[in-house]
């Protein structure tokens, strides 16, 4: 029974004088609820609404008013004179548009039906299901402003489109999501402890007397990975899109090119966090701790980012995964083109070129 | 000046100092044993030679050429054995030798040849298959001792290449050795082991850091100041206490026998009183030559 | 029952078909310091566990601080201190803490316990890096603190593996005497090493060669009695089959 007492002892002085675990233990959980219970908003808020007024009277110019002084919408940027729906939502970069045909005023003041079109992007599932719920409270209490108590509301109703996954399936919003962030924990997992793992076995301090440089090291370790890490993230894919019948409507292989940027950029994560650190232990925390929780909370994976203090709107500018998720999202659900994809994937490129130079830099060829 | 040229070395680690101002001249085609126990600082020296860690004054030469500046250009010139087993165990003895020939530009016959004769002097053909990682104590040293000559290197530096090793398997490390040297290689080697300096061309003892002494293994023990001799009688604590009793006499145990040690100016007879007290007879006294231990000691006390 | 500190009779051990100790018989008196010495596979740590009491001999009848080597082993670990080659106490520790958590393993009561810390404290110098984590002493002082977590029961046999590799020869010298402090007490003392001028300093040694035990005696007089120039080419010769022996330089 003593026995017990004292093992049990001496293990408290081996947890408190561990200093790095203490840290773990302690200050870790109480940042992590701090941010992303900052994070985790489910108030859909501030949707970018495009209203399209092809009524231009004093009518439509209220309700306009009243949708973008709700605190549930605003004002998406201008958009150019499409007829289109569709492609005004992608121009104003908005979640919805609201079409107001000409006759609006006049079907207010007789109490005639009339139609409002409200196109939605139900690629964001949560939010979809919001907006259409704002809308037409918005609209109710705008027409109900107008009449008298106790008359009845003119058939004015919003007539509801819902884009890219008119099902509002939860499935379609997240699984690109699920693959995003797997692909980056498992590569940036994989690659973490390479170089820790020679540093820890004494391998390194041979390797360093022969003729190699750290560039050729790092690029070295980072290609086979970068093999793998593809077709992991191809049985991801294909898994998500067999087992849960997410859509395919865009360009597999605009897909397949990002995929390999993406995962060689979360392996360039790997590669950074290994330089750093002395054990394969603390390698792995890392990069677990860099890419899981940041990728779950702050990429748009279920949390819309927009809601975010701005502070967590811009480290979500660096999860790789916001980007990523992005053009999942756009190929599987909408067939977003090279043109809407660009600029994620590039900044992905440019992400990966910064990593691995910060490792090359870090790399010491000395061992202390 | 020498092959290698160290100049002046210092290295400390926050308020331990490691290496202090050491100098050393190592010629081409020597043997050279770096004597010292645990802390004296060999491996800190090594490393500083071979340019894995920064020394924090002094420089060092290879060829004529500072490390400092030449290193990459250097690197072929030098072979490396670490003080830990520094390959990959989940690798096999042959893919091994493949990947670091590989590093150093050796690849197809002209690296099978290099790896029969290499074979051939290790034995490990058998073990080709192996994992390095399953290979025993001896077999992975020389393992080891093969990677580091792989690019036939002009100088082999081994930082305790036979620590662990039983004193047959070092003796065999040792010949292997000598071949290399026939051959026009240098060597450097650091051990614990007093008696590895009796094996090389030459020795320096190094203690805290510091060259305490340099010279060929003859020269090193023979500076020993003092007369030792050989007691055939079990060191009983009585026996001890009658001994130690006499003035500038010292008795040390070694196991079942007794050694005694007297200055260089003493004489044995000034303490026959002693002697006789104890039943001994002086004349049975046998002189022993001082070993290297014995001269280390010595230095080590006047040092402090 | 007997009066030796170790007692064995043809003490065997396989494993499968391979025997790692073939018919070892030996008697170590009480107070006897006992070097142990044979290449590396050749059975030395098979018997020393065997005489620890952590592993079963196949056959072969013994005892070891009087008790039976097949039957009451558990007993004999409680008699016996082990100090490894490698540093194995807690770096993260101090000495005394060190001290403290395995002298109640071994059931010393609080009071013994402090007595004894003191004691040992005294005897080994110890002083001033009792308290300090022992992850941060010098190499020779950890040598020492594991000697005294070794000996805390007061055991009447101790056996140490390389007890002095690696450390400078004045510590050496100084570890030795305190060994042979306690051989005078009555402790007996059983040495592993390759080191031969460690070897020099056990009153007896035993050489073993594939299992077996092929020469026992005291240094000075193996090298008398085999007409070597000095220990290790003794050594040498007796393992290395005839006629390959290479002169040292």
């Amino acid at each position: 029974m003593r026995q017990i007492r004292f093992i049990a002892q001496k293990e408290i002085y081996h947890i408190l004088r561990d200093v790095r675990s203490l840290v773990i233990i302690f200050v870790m959980p109480m940042l992590m609820t701090v941010l992303y219970g900052y994070a985790i908003n489910m108030d859909i808020e501030h949707v970018p609404l495009a209203i399209v007024d092809q009524d231009q009277t004093a009518e439509s110019r209220t309700l306009i008013e009243r949708f973008y002084r709700s605190r549930y919408f605003f004002r998406a940027k201008a958009a150019p004179e499409y007829n289109d729906p569709e492609q005004v939502m992608r121009a104003a970069g908005a979640a919805a548009v609201l079409f107001i045909r000409p006759g609006f005023e006049r079907a207010v003041q007789n109490k005639t039906d009339f139609e409002l079109g409200l196109t939605i992007d139900g690629s964001e599932t949560s939010q979809a299901a919001a907006v259409q719920g704002y809308a037409s409270a918005l609209l109710n209490e705008f027409l109900q402003d107008h009449l008298p108590p106790g008359t009845e509301v003119p058939g004015v109703r919003l007539s509801q489109q819902v884009l890219y996954n008119p099902d509002l399936q939860s499935s379609h919003f997240f699984v690109p999501g699920i693959v995003a962030i797997i692909l980056l924990m498992i590569s940036a997992l994989l690659t973490s402890i390479t170089i820790a793992r020679e540093k820890e076995t004494g391998t390194l301090e041979q390797l360093l007397t022969a003729p190699v440089t750290p560039i050729q090291l790092l690029i070295g370790k980072l290609l086979p990975y970068i093999g793998i890490a593809f077709i992991d993230g191809l049985l991801v894919i294909g898994f998500a899109k067999v087992l849960f019948a997410v859509p395919f409507v865009g360009s597999f292989w605009l897909l397949l090119v990002v995929e390999l940027i993406y995962v060689t950029t979360a392996l360039s994560i790997g590669i950074l966090v290994s330089t750093g650190v002395a054990t394969q232990q603390l390698a792995m925390q890392y990069a677990l701790l860099l890419t899981m929780l940041p990728s779950v909370m702050l990429s748009g994976f279920i949390f819309a980012i927009k809601n975010m203090p701005v502070v967590l709107q811009m480290v979500s500018r660096i999860v790789p995964a916001t980007y990523f998720l992005k053009v999942v999202r756009g190929i599987m659900l909408k067939g977003s083109g090279f043109e809407v994809l660009a600029a994620p994937a590039g900044f992905l490129l440019i992400l990966q070129v910064v990593l691995l130079t910060i490792a090359v830099r870090r790399f010491r060829t000395r061992i202390g | 000046m020498g092959y290698l040229s160290i100049s002046h070395i210092s290295r400390s680690y926050g308020p331990v100092v490691a290496v202090n101002d050491f100098s050393l001249e190592v010629n081409r085609g020597e043997s050279f044993a770096l004597v010292g126990p645990d802390g004296a600082g060999k491996t800190s020296l090594i490393r500083i030679i071979c340019h894995l860690i920064d020394a924090d004054k002094g420089t060092v030469s290879l060829d004529g050429r500072d490390t400092a500046d030449h290193f990459d250009q250097l690197k072929p010139l030098l072979g490396y054995m670490p003080q830990t087993f520094s390959l990959y165990p989940d690798l096999s003895v042959e893919e091994n030798l493949t990947f670091y020939a590989g590093i150093y530009g050796l690849t197809g016959a002209a690296f099978r040849r290099k790896r029969d004769d290499l074979y051939g002097f290790s034995n490990l053909a058998p073990f080709a298959k192996r994992r390095a990682g399953s290979l025993s104590g001896g077999m992975k040293q020389k393992l080891a001792l093969s990677c580091a000559l792989i690019h036939e290197p002009q100088i082999l530096i081994l930082d305790e290449p036979t620590t662990g090793v039983d004193p047959l398997s070092r003796r065999q490390f040792w010949e292997i050795l000598h071949d290399l040297k026939r051959q026009g290689v240098t060597i450097l080697v650091t051990t614990p082991y007093m008696d590895e300096v009796a094996r090389a061309d030459r020795a320096c003892f190094i203690f805290r850091g510091e060259k305490l002494s340099e010279g060929t293994p003859t020269e090193l023990a023979s500076q020993f100041a003092g007369q030792i001799y050989f007691l055939d009688r079990k060191p009983s604590p009585e026996l001890m206490r009658q001994l130690q009793g006499s003035e500038g006499l010292t008795a040390r145990a070694f196991g079942s026998a007794i050694h005694l040690y007297l200055s260089p100016a003493d004489r044995l007879d000034r303490h026959a009183p002693a002697l006789h007290g104890a039943g001994i007879d002086p004349n049975s006294l046998t002189r022993i030559p001082p070993k290297l231990e014995d001269r280390f000691i010595q230095l080590m006390e006047q040092g402090s | 029952m007997t009066d030796h500190a170790v007692d064995i009779t043809d003490l065997t051990r396989k494993f499968g078909t391979f025997t790692a100790v073939d018919r070892l018989s030996l008697t170590v008196e009480k107070g006897e310091i006992f070097g142990f010495l044979g290449a590396n596979g050749a059975g030395k740590t098979t018997v020393i566990r065997m005489l620890c009491g952590l592993l079963k001999p196949t056959s072969g009848t013994g005892h070891v601080a009087g008790f039976d080597v097949l039957r009451q082993y558990e007993q004999i670990k409680r008699t016996i201190g082990y100090m490894s080659q490698k540093f194995t106490l807690y770096r993260d520790l101090t000495g005394r803490e060190n001290l403290d958590f395995y002298g109640h393993l071994y059931n010393l009561g609080n009071h013994a316990l402090k007595d004894r810390i003191a004691e040992l404290t005294e005897r080994l110098s110890l002083g001033p890096f009792i308290d300090r984590l022992s992850g941060a002493l010098p190499m020779g002082w950890r040598q020492r603190l594991a000697l005294a977590t070794a000996i805390i029961h007061r055991p009447t046999i101790v056996f140490l593996d390389e007890p002095t590799a690696g450390v400078d020869p004045v510590f050496r010298r100084l570890f030795w005497e305190l060994l042979y402090e306690l051989a005078d007490e009555g402790t007996t003392i059983f040495v592993t090493t390759h080191y031969m001028d460690e070897a020099e300093y056990c009153e007896r040694i035993s050489i073993m060669h594939n299992g077996k035990l092929i020469e026992l005696g005291a240094p000075h007089e193996l090298v008398r009695k085999h007409q070597a120039s000095n220990l290790e080419d003794m050594f040498i010769d007796l393992i290395r089959p005839q006629g390959a022996a290479v002169a040292a330089n």
